[in-house]
């Protein structure tokens, strides 16, 4: 009797261990809302390749422009730093932040690295990136963000910043551009605030 | 003999072509005059030459499609790709009603119709395409400044939607496409490209019009509703709502495979 309890318990343990292990080895699979689930390769400013979804584990701020867009997409970049300054130096560390750009035949790794140099950007906590067209495409509308390519080379598009929580559910979204939207820093503080402590 | 062999063979290829694996057909492109105008104000589309399903895809071959990629059946989708009403009106995660297997599928995401395309080395066709090829008719290739032709697809959109599809496989077109108007919406590659307003890149705040049809300012041929009416349908969804009117079909460019 007690022989067998003591297998039990030992089979037991064992299960536990093997369940624990498992734990981290296989990360919990995606909540079905995620939109890292859907697969996109990226490269970025310095060349290297990732995928969308390695963003997973820390909350993010997601946007799309192009490197040539003289315009919104300074702006754009403008936004997402005072998005980022409002919320305190501690918890910004926690927080990524990605860009993707609209025009893959013309925003290669170095025009990508020349705005990073030039805005001074946060590497490697913020990213710049490209990816084919196909995905572009597919990124913008998982994100909500609308573009369209015009004859002269420019390219409309509609100006959103995404928050996505550390499993890539998008929490909220701004279209305010040039100022920071209260009630979107509101919910990356909160965000952030949930989050799992972990550095980059 | 040999002549017999080589007729057969030529008669033979033949059937495959037309009745063949998905049933492309090849379109010219070319200078378009778009509803939409290429630089938002006046130019021309140019469309290259591509190749576009002759008939939309239907329930059979969507069947067919998540049997083998079952990441995309209704009781497996990720709530991301597709919302809840996605394949509903199938009797089964893999099974069709009765007498539905040649109607066009409809209640499909946009990101499930990217896959289904994919998955024959294909994709959604651009809006451009798309309009090209709509606006032919048996004997034009643009018909579309013929006020009876518009008013027999504007009768389309007065019908009630409430009634059962007609299998796909209408009357064709001058191209040989069939079901473009009369039959279902279809979803394009560029959706959520249409209404993007001409002048975003400028404005302080796109979102103040991006609401107000702004884009619409800049939209050609006022009279053309039928087309106008798909643009602001379109331009209305997310890519992973479905309705119960919204199909689609495949397009490749001529230059082999994906864009």
């Amino acid at each position: 009797m007690n022989r067998k309890a003591l297998v039990v318990s030992a089979a037991m343990s064992l299960l536990a261990l093997c369940l624990a292990f498992a734990r981290i080895a296989f990360p919990a699979e995606l909540p079905p809302t995620s939109a890292y689930r859907l697969d996109v390769p990226l490269v970025d400013q310095d060349g290297r390749g990732l995928h969308f979804a390695d963003g997973r584990g820390r909350p993010r701020l997601v946007s799309m422009f192009y490197t040539s867009c003289k315009y919104v997409c300074p702006l754009i970049v403008d936004t997402l730093l005072a998005t980022e300054r409002a919320v305190d130096p501690a918890e910004r560390a926690k927080l990524d932040v990605l860009i993707v750009s609209f025009d893959p035949d013309r925003d290669d790794p170095p025009a990508l690295k020349r705005v990073a140099d030039q805005r001074r950007l946060d590497v490697p906590r913020w990213t710049l990136a490209r990816t084919e067209a196909t995905d572009v495409r597919k990124l913008a509308a998982v994100l909500g963000i609308q573009y369209r390519a015009l004859a002269d080379g420019e390219i409309n598009h509609s100006s959103a910043l995404v928050l996505l929580d550390a499993d890539g559910r998008i929490v909220a979204r701004s279209g305010k551009l040039g100022e920071v939207d209260p009630a979107f820093v509101a919910k990356v503080r909160e965000t952030l605030a949930q989050a799992p402590a972990r550095t980059p | 003999m040999g002549f017999a062999r080589t007729a057969f063979a030529a008669l033979a290829a033949l059937i495959a072509t037309s009745a063949g694996a998905a049933g492309y057909v090849a379109l010219p492109g070319g200078a378009f005059t778009s509803v939409l105008p290429a630089d938002g104000k006046t130019a021309d589309a140019v469309v290259a030459p591509f190749e576009l399903r002759a008939t939309p895809v239907t329930n059979a071959e969507f069947l067919r499609f998540v049997g083998h990629d079952p990441a995309w059946r209704r009781d497996r989708v990720a709530e991301v790709f597709a919302e809840s009403r996605y394949l509903s009106q199938w009797a089964g995660a893999d099974a069709l009603a009765d007498g539905t297997s040649q109607q066009p599928v409809v209640d499909v995401s946009w990101f499930a119709a990217e896959a289904f395309c994919e998955s024959e080395n294909a994709r959604l066709p651009t809006w451009y395409e798309w309009e090209l090829a709509a606006a032919a008719d048996t004997t034009r290739t643009d018909a579309r400044n013929d006020p009876a032709w518009r008013e027999k697809i504007l009768g389309w959109y007065a019908r009630p939607s409430n009634a059962p599809l007609a299998d796909v496989g209408g009357e064709a077109n001058i191209y040989g496409v069939r079901d473009l108007h009369g039959l279902v919406w279809e979803w394009v590659d560029d959706f959520n490209a249409l209404l993007v307003d001409g002048d975003s890149r400028e404005s302080g705040d796109p979102d103040k019009l991006r609401f107000c049809g702004a884009g619409a300012l800049t939209l050609q041929q006022r009279e053309n509703y039928a087309v106008l009416m798909r643009i602001a349908m379109l331009s209305s969804l997310k890519a992973s709502d479905t309705t119960a009117n919204l199909g689609f079909r495949c397009a490749r460019s001529r230059t082999g495979g994906k864009p």
